[in-house]
């Protein structure tokens, strides 16, 4: 079993926790389950973590020692494409499924560009949010709203997101590591059309996504056990990923492995597939 | 590790600095591009070259690199440990051996510098998260306690009644609401249990149900049904019950909903017992009776021994009353007849008013016609006895046809019809009385009932004719007038005498078109004889139903009809029963009068058969009294004579002299009954021996030969 298999269950009883509560009830906060936002924390070197996350983590790296790897390759993503529509005149952005906000942070990135940007973070996980809400409290640049991707109202209609991003102007829209937590029963790309509708022409929308394409060996596997769940980590593939960027005009270099999106260094990484993930920025004409 | 030859050539500081990248590249995640991440590492570098070389060295600037790297993010204990071994191998061989006692002291300080960074790190990292839980959880229990706030104020202002129960039917908590439905306080409400809101009639599928859900066989139910409130008094409530189940999905609890639908209830009652009751006198209806004849018949196979009967009456002459007393007197009539049949009706009996003036009791489970013949005596016995309505009393009869038979031999509607026919059996064997249904007589019945069907569509196509019969003067046996008679020219059964048809024209008002063109046929007829014979014409007598006495037309009609056909009213005699005259007030009284004014004649038709309240006789506006012609029986043989019979004949003959008033008697078949009629003081006399009815031609011809009939008149013989 894979790290990314766990945390898949893991994510999965997170879930079911979030389908079976009513939308009234508020989420619960549950220190006896792992968090992949506190996971996804310590692969980054981050302490925001418990030891059920450690522990979580700790058994995934031995099954699958590249996990860190990837996991900073899509950090790396993360920071290039802020970097790249800060570099297009972009000061605002919307990243959803921001998780803890550990080291190399949207604002930090895109701030560091254009002193003034603003950013408002998304997420469902109730610490991550409080996390993020006393981290981001001096700062009158950035917000966080408690928010799921799929209720596009919830996420543009709050408060906090209306005060910071105006919507008659570029946005950038962050859904980084995001998405193959959302089956195709809850409807991403409507989604993403509801977000698309809602932004100025010259927004971007940034996407990475797992794949099992770059990994065929560990499909099978993966998709018997994604089988036996009710509602799986979605696995995309190369063109389920273009879907999702339909209405989007692919920026250069398009839809590629993690490392191959606009890399820092001229030479290009080796073995880039065995990054199992897309990563892909998209324009809104 | 690294090659020591590789950084030779450049300058040292670069060698060590791109070593040193190379070393770390992927122990930590670190938020720098790869050229950012190689100058910042060439600075941590150039510090620690400086220090190693300084006079004397600085190895405690180890602390601060340690710290330098950890404030870069470079977290992991790798790092720390390629760090320190790159350090202790390319230090001295890139700067000279002499470094060998520096390096170690400078790593030293590295690694405790490192470590407490990164100590001071964790901590306020690990304080971070801590405190994000603790908001998260007190934004959590915020929200939970709105959100129960929320709750509380639903359940305490819902409308609906609202309860808790465990899974043992004990009622934890209840809402204001349930309590005002009940009327118990919320603490008397949390004594009781479920199974204490059982009611006597609560179907057995309720608690069925209920023992399922409470198993976690059903999720919920719906039903309407009775609950007692706290006063005893009993509501209906719509009731909904749902299981709450727990997390590991047991069932916990259950959650009662009630509404209270009695107003609703009363209402769909109310309507259905306006569905099934007659409104006016608050019996069943047809609707009914139908319904629970489908049921016998349903309920009972082809092979039951079940057997059913009905009553089915109607009251004799109800239409007389409903129209001379007011339709206000029918109402009362209808409703104290009701009450009477409820009142004689037995166990299993029931009555209903099917319309009208018809009533039907049924007999379920009869067991032989005996039982309906008594029903229908006891039925007779109770409608016997006067009715004292409005300040009058009046009398009043009905007709019964009794049917009973084997639910097996028979259905619903062929029960219902054969009734109806043996009602109209009952009627024409003289009214006030019962009969029982004869499968064999059905067939001249059933002529009788399509006779009153067709009657309507007869009267459209013309059907019938009208013949004559004269009246003669008993003193010189010569025409005096005629009396018209109607008959019917049935398309299949030839032509009927009016005893078949007359009766359900009144019963269905078919007589006042009928009436009306016997009348117009007649005056064209008798228009026709004046014209020809002048003075010596015969008059015309018809006879007018009492309905057609009811019609406020009826003067203007004659005296229009008069008016075209120009026929002078002296010529003109209307006909009446008794039975029609015995009204001594309202319309058609004015119409008597109106007639007699214009110089009509009116004479009493089938005079001493109905109860000859003589008295009136006196007040009416009449001119001629016709005598039954079973008055007239006993004096027809030629040698012997009844002599109570002349008696009553010479009385009444007195008496309609005493009152001015021409007598005719009728049914006269032999010359020695005329003799004697004449002997008695008759005036006029009509029947067989004179002529029978002929056509209006007929008539013209007996008058053209101008000779007695009958015979002529002969003196009285009277016999010893």
């Amino acid at each position: 079993m894979t790290y990314r298999d766990r945390s898949v269950m893991v994510t999965l009883e997170a879930r079911e926790a979030r389908v079976q509560r009513p939308n009234w009830a508020p989420a619960e906060v549950d220190l006896d389950r792992p968090s992949a936002a506190r996971v996804y924390d310590f692969y980054l070197g981050g302490l925001h973590n418990f030891a059920v996350d450690r522990e979580m983590a700790a058994r995934a790296v031995a099954d699958w020692p590249e996990l860190p790897a990837i996991m900073q390759a899509n950090r790396a993503f993360l920071r290039r494409a802020v970097r790249h529509l800060a570099a297009q005149g972009i000061d605002q952005f919307l990243d959803i499924g921001s998780g803890i906000p550990t080291v190399g942070n949207v604002h930090e990135v895109a701030q560091a560009a254009l002193g003034d940007a603003r950013v408002v973070y998304v997420d469902i996980d109730p610490i991550a949010v409080a996390h993020a809400r006393a981290l981001l409290e001096d700062d009158a640049n950035t917000g966080v709203v408690q928010a799921d991707f799929v209720d596009v109202g919830a996420v543009l209609e709050d408060p906090v997101t209306r005060s910071l991003l105006d919507f008659s102007r570029p946005v950038g829209l962050l859904v980084v590591a995001l998405l193959h937590f959302v089956g195709d029963e809850r409807r991403p790309a409507e989604a993403l059309a509801r977000y698309r509708e809602a932004m100025a022409p010259g927004s971007h929308l940034v996407l990475s996504h797992a794949s099992a394409d770059g990994a065929p060996d560990r499909a099978d596997e993966h998709r018997s056990l994604y089988r036996r769940t009710a509602t799986p980590m979605t696995m995309r593939s190369r063109d389920e990923v273009a879907a999702l960027l339909d209405g989007f005009t692919l920026v250069e270099p398009g839809i590629v492995f993690l490392p191959q999106w606009r890399p820092d260094d001229p030479v290009p990484p080796a073995n880039p597939e065995r990054f199992t993930g897309y990563a892909a920025v998209g324009r809104r004409d | 590790m690294t090659e020591p030859g590789r950084a030779s050539g450049a300058d040292p500081l670069d060698a060590l600095a791109a070593d040193w990248a190379e070393e770390v590249e992927g122990t930590s995640y670190v938020p720098m591009a790869a050229e950012e991440l190689r100058a910042h590492l060439r600075d941590l570098a150039r510090l620690v070259v400086d220090a190693v070389q300084a006079d004397p060295p600085r190895p405690e600037v180890g602390a601060e690199i340690g710290r330098r790297l950890v404030a870069a993010h470079f977290t992991g204990p790798a790092t720390l440990e390629r760090t320190v071994v790159l350090l202790s191998e390319r230090l001295p061989a890139l700067y000279g051996p002499g470094l060998r006692e520096t390096v170690p002291a400078l790593t030293g300080a590295l690694a405790a510098g490192y470590a407490e960074t990164l100590r001071d790190r964790t901590l306020g990292e690990q304080e971070a998260i801590r405190r994000a839980v603790l908001a998260a959880r007190q934004h959590t229990e915020n929200a939970l306690h709105a959100s129960e706030a929320r709750f509380r104020a639903m359940f305490r202002e819902a409308a609906i009644g609202i309860g808790l129960g465990d899974m043992e039917g004990r009622i934890l908590e209840v809402n204001p609401a349930l309590c005002r439905m009940f009327g118990y306080t919320p603490e008397e409400f949390t004594q009781r249990s479920v199974v204490q809101q059982m009611h006597p009639d609560d179907a057995p599928s309720v608690w069925e149900r209920y023992e399922r859900m409470i198993h976690g066989d059903l999720e919920n139910f719906r039903v309407e049904k009775r609950f007692y409130r706290a006063d005893g008094s009993s509501m209906v409530v719509h009731l909904t019950l749902s299981l709450v189940r727990d997390e590991r999905g047991e069932p916990a609890y259950q959650v009662a909903m009630l509404e209270d639908v009695s107003e609703r209830h009363r209402l769909q009652e109310h309507l259905a017992f306006l569905a099934y009751h007659d409104p006016l006198t608050t019996l069943a209806n047809r609707a009914r009776i139908t319904e629970r004849l489908g049921k016998v018949f349903a309920e009972a196979g082809g092979s039951s021994t079940r057997r059913v009967g009905v009553c089915f009456l109607d009251l004799d002459g109800f239409k007389t009353i409903n129209d001379s007393l007011g339709h206000h007197v029918g109402d009362l009539m209808l409703q104290e007849v009701a009450r009477r049949l409820d009142a004689c009706a037995g166990e299993g009996e029931l009555v209903a008013r099917m319309g009208g003036d018809e009533f039907v009791v049924l007999v379920e489970d009869s067991h032989g016609v005996d039982r309906l013949v008594a029903l229908a005596d006891r039925i007779l016995a109770v409608l016997a006895s006067p009715f004292h309505l409005v300040g009058q009393e009046l009398v009043v009869t009905a007709s019964i046809g009794v049917v009973e038979q084997a639910v097996a031999e028979t259905t619903a509607s062929e029960l219902m019809r054969a009734a109806d026919i043996t009602l109209y059996t009952a009627k024409a064997e003289g009214r006030g009385r019962w009969a029982v249904h004869d499968p064999g007589r059905d067939e001249t019945e059933t002529t009788r009932f399509s006779l009153s069907a067709a009657l309507p569509s007869a009267v459209a196509h013309d059907e019938f004719f009208v013949l004559y019969q004269p009246l003669v003067s008993l003193a010189d046996h010569r025409v005096r007038g005629v009396e018209a008679l109607v008959r019917w020219r049935h398309p299949r059964l030839g032509v009927l005498s009016p005893s078949l048809f007359i009766g359900p024209a009144e019963e269905t008002g078919v007589i006042v078109p009928l009436g009306r063109r016997v009348l117009e046929t007649a005056c064209r007829d008798a228009r026709g004889w004046h014209a020809e014979f002048g003075a010596g014409a015969p008059f015309v007598s018809v006879n007018v139903a009492p309905r057609q006495l009811h019609e406020p037309g009826l003067v203007a009609e004659v005296a229009a009809l008069l008016d075209t056909t120009g026929l002078p009213a002296d010529r003109l005699q209307v006909e009446l029963t008794e039975r029609a005259l015995t009204i001594d007030e309202g319309a058609p009284l004015k119409a008597l009068d109106g007639l007699r004014a214009m110089g009509v004649k009116i004479a009493v038709d089938d005079f001493g058969t109905g109860y000859s309240n003589l008295s009136y006789l006196r007040k009416l506006p009449v001119d001629v009294i016709k005598l039954d012609g079973s008055f007239g029986e006993g004096l027809r043989e030629e040698e012997l004579s009844d002599e109570v019979d002349e008696r009553i004949v010479g009385t009444l003959v007195a008496l309609g002299h005493a009152l001015d008033l021409t007598v005719t008697a009728e049914g006269v078949e032999t010359a020695a009954q005329a003799s004697r009629l004449r002997a008695l003081g008759c005036d006029e006399g009509q029947g067989w021996l004179f002529a029978p009815a002929v056509p209006a031609g007929e008539v013209a011809a007996l008058l053209r030969r101008g000779r007695p009939l009958g015979g002529p008149a002969t003196g009285l013989r009277r016999s010893g």
